[in-house]
């Protein structure tokens, strides 16, 4: 390379054979062709996903064509740069980032200077204008955090059940007693809210009909499972997943999410995974004409802990 | 030079030249312009991880623009009445009911989706996997450690934006996935009710999620990457690359190939090749099918779920923590949720924005590097990300017990200790392995490199010789001198007939 770098008036030149010009490919007319060859069957796939297209094929067609086709045409475009371009190697200086001692020094003075050279004289006026951004920020808060969503107040604590409230299947259906198998679960809302948002989210109960005849009852909670009928809230202790899965040989609740897991003939104790409390257990009877109906609400939030559960 | 004989040099390059002068009369580009075509890209395989990264995220943002033209974001419930047989005549949402109207009535629709999933979690493994290049090879070291900060805040961006968008399309699994979110928010203490009411807008489920998590989605998160990715290379370009060292690699040149035309073409084609295989991923490989998990209702739930890859980690943490719910003074702290899914990853990602620091107080070394290190070359770094990638890999496993269990028919209870103990344990073994390993390879000369065969010969009497072969085309690494980049190629003159000819220098 006849390197006249620097000088201004004519250009560095190198010449075809100078062997930072050559190509990294051995036998660069085959390698050519071959890349040729990727990049027109690539084209072959892109029009043949416009074909497909045209037809409404199937999904894996569009898959092989547009796919394939953008794979090889980018892979001979790579290839022609790796394989056919001047191989070099080239060689770039690294300009210093830092500035000169001079250069640094007038920085620092005038930053300082006008920093708090200049708005440090006003002091009462840069005082304003700290306050006025404090205040700005602190107003602007309120619109853009506080608008987002209701206070909490007691919301986490209630759930739509109430004394009396019938217990109903997702479809409204009020459960009789002889409804359930022994052994058997429904998933239970208080009537009316079987169809509601909070009624799926926050309401959701299990009901089941108990096969063990000798099941704990909590000391207090005597009367709440009537006829061998237990119902448990269905939001899981520890995030609040549907405790979708019975376990019926065991008599066992399981989490899906994180496989906590509630023995619900012992007052749905947790004996295995991260929930740290038992699922609260709503008071049922049944009524003079065999409904299942409920004592009253939940004593305790149902779902996860928080900072305000007591 | 004066402006008459500049004209004239340029206008030796015809119209182009004319037009570029042109140009430069009016945006000064000649100079910046020039520097910008000659700059110097060094040449490595690991290199290209953060281009991964790049491409992908175009590949999301074009994907994503499709998708947004189709989806409804909304939880008005709605009748799905559409062409997939199984779901007519149910309840569902309106953003549930046009995702799947996006997969079975949008042509491409499917496509589209599974390549915007797909892109999303190479994305953000690109990512993982490029910073631990960065981490591994000291590429973090002054004067990187901003664009290391940035490269971090981005992964911990992409994180978040994958799980907010996983919960658009409103089925069963990214609502569960929600109601989890949910509970982590709420598990704050002091504040944690009011955190999660005040980004749900009010108790879960309500009606506002979706189209919040949409525009954050598509909007706040996208526009603060975009900022952030422009940010990431200009530092580069300013800061230029670092480079392995090498043969007349030092600390203060930048030796490979010209960004015009080299390497332009090399990441111009691998842009393609990265879309190409989202695209054949995207038709081939099923991803999120949630015409099969069905609308999300809040009382039921599906089995053996997983989250997307890079949430595992945080799923494994809450599955094996133990039951420490803390209550007193009226209060409830839920240690057992807030533990594992907001105080693990602030001090995972704490280790990781702190880590410069921490290495350079450790080593005294404050000097700036634009030479990489070889792993081996740096035993204890090396061991601590081992240890530190062995940690976050046991607890991704432990993600998923349930199906360990059912698969090697053991109890879960047994695969819940086992996820306890080694979750501790491995990282300590991992350490001392990993500092072995990197004492032995210092010992190998040209450990890495393509080693020369020997050819073996057997004498007449039985005894046998290993002579090194001679040297062919491809053994060793013999590289010329490297220099800069020429301002003009004099092709005119060359002979076209040897042009392109077989390569007249010896290599």
């Amino acid at each position: 390379m006849t390197a006249e770098h620097g000088t201004p008036v004519s250009l560095s030149t190198a010449s075809p054979d100078d062997p930072h010009m050559q190509p990294l490919a051995r036998n660069p007319q085959r390698t050519e062709r071959l890349i040729a060859l990727a990049m027109f069957v690539g084209i072959l796939g892109i029009v043949g996903f416009g074909v497909a297209y045209w037809y409404n094929a199937n999904g894996w067609v569009y898959g092989v064509t547009l796919g394939g086709g953008i794979t090889l045409l980018g892979f001979g475009i790579t290839a022609w740069g790796k394989y056919l371009m001047p191989k070099g190697p080239f060689v770039e200086e690294r300009h210093e980032l830092r500035g000169t001692d001079e250069e640094r020094e007038v920085f620092a003075a005038a930053v300082v200077q006008r920093g708090g050279g200049i708005l440090g004289r006003r002091k009462l006026l840069a005082g304003m204008a700290g306050l006025g951004l404090a205040a700005f920020g602190v107003v602007a808060a309120f619109p853009l955090i506080r608008s987002l969503g209701p206070l909490p107040k007691k919301t986490l604590d209630e759930t739509d059940w109430t004394k009396g409230s019938y217990l109903v299947d997702s479809t409204g259906r009020p459960v009789q007693v002889g409804d359930l198998a022994v052994g058997g679960i429904v998933t239970v809302f208080p009537k009316g809210y079987e169809d509601t948002e909070n009624g799926q989210a926050v309401d959701q109960t299990v009901l089941i009909r108990l096969a063990t005849t000798d099941y704990t009852t909590r000391p207090g909670r005597e009367t709440w499972g009537p006829a061998g009928y237990v119902a448990y809230s269905k939001l899981c202790t520890h995030l609040g997943c549907p405790v979708g899965l019975y376990e019926q040989q065991l008599e066992k609740l399981v989490c899906p999410c994180h496989q906590s897991m509630f023995d619900v003939t012992n007052g749905a104790e947790p004996d295995f995974g991260p929930a740290p409390r038992p699922l609260p257990q709503l008071p049922i009877y049944v009524d003079g004409r065999g409904y299942l109906r409920a004592q009253g609400g939940y004593e305790e939030p149902v779902g996860p802990g928080f900072w305000e559960r007591s | 030079m004066s402006d008459t004989a500049k004209k004239e040099k340029a206008e030796a390059f015809g119209p182009a030249g004319k037009v570029l002068n042109e140009l430069d009369d009016r945006l000064g580009i000649a100079k910046g312009g020039r520097s910008l075509l000659d700059k110097i890209f060094p040449d490595h395989w690991s290199f290209m991880l953060g281009e991964i990264a790049l491409y992908s995220f175009f590949v999301l943002l074009a994907t994503g623009i499709f998708l947004t033209l189709y989806f409804v974001p909304s939880q008005q419930s709605v009748v799905y009445w559409g062409s997939y047989a199984p779901l007519r005549g149910q309840h569902v949402s309106a953003a549930f009911a046009s995702t799947i109207d996006i997969t079975f009535k949008v042509r491409c629709g499917l496509l589209m989706r599974q390549m915007h999933h797909w892109a999303c979690d190479i994305f953000v493994g690109a990512i993982v996997v490029h910073m631990a290049r960065v981490f591994f090879t000291g590429a973090f070291r002054k004067p990187r450690e901003l664009n290391y900060s940035i490269g971090l805040i981005l992964l911990i961006l992409a994180i978040g934006n994958g799980f907010v968008g996983y919960s658009l399309p409103d089925d069963l699994v990214s609502g569960t996935g929600l109601r989890i979110a949910f509970s982590i928010t709420e598990s704050v203490p002091l504040v944690g009710s009011y955190l999660a009411f005040f980004l749900f807008g009010g108790n879960f489920p309500g009606t506002a999620v979706i189209p919040r998590f949409f525009t954050i989605h598509v909007l706040l998160i996208p526009l603060v990457i975009l900022g952030l990715v422009s940010a990431h290379l200009f530092l580069l370009v300013r800061q230029k690359h670092t480079q392995f060292p090498g043969k007349g690699r030092t600390e203060k040149n930048v030796v490979g190939a010209p960004m015009v035309p080299v390497f332009a073409a090399k990441a111009t084609g691998f842009l393609f090749m990265v879309t190409g295989v989202i695209a054949l991923l995207g038709g081939l490989a099923q991803i999120n099918p949630i015409w099969q998990f069905g609308p999300y209702d809040a009382s039921k739930i599906s089995y053996a779920v997983q989250p997307d890859w890079y949430m595992g980690f945080l799923d494994g943490a809450l599955r094996i923590w133990p039951a420490w719910e803390w209550t007193g003074f009226g209060h409830t702290i839920p240690l057992e949720v807030f533990l594992p899914a907001a105080v693990l990853p602030g001090i995972v990602f704490g280790i990781c924005f702190a880590w410069p620091t921490i290495e350079r107080l450790y080593t005294k070394d404050s000097a700036a590097h634009n030479l990489l290190d070889r792993p081996r070359d740096r035993p204890k770094r090396t061991a601590f990300g081992a240890a530190f990638f062995a940690f976050l890999a046991m607890l991704f496993i432990a993600s998923s017990t349930d199906v360990l269990a059912n698969f090697f028919h053991v109890s879960l209870n047994t695969v819940l200790w086992a996820m306890r103990i080694l979750v501790i344990v491995v990282p300590f073994i991992v350490y001392p392995i990993t500092v072995a390993i990197c004492k032995e390879l210092q010992q190998v000369d040209n450990g890495g490199k393509r080693k020369r065969a020997n050819v073996v010969t057997r004498t007449a009497d039985g005894a046998y010789l290993a002579v090194p072969a001679p040297e062919r085309p491809g053994d060793g690494h013999h590289e010329l001198d490297a220099e800069p980049v020429p301002d003009f190629i004099e092709f005119e003159g060359s002979d076209e007939a040897s042009e392109p000819g077989i390569n007249r220098v010896g290599r």
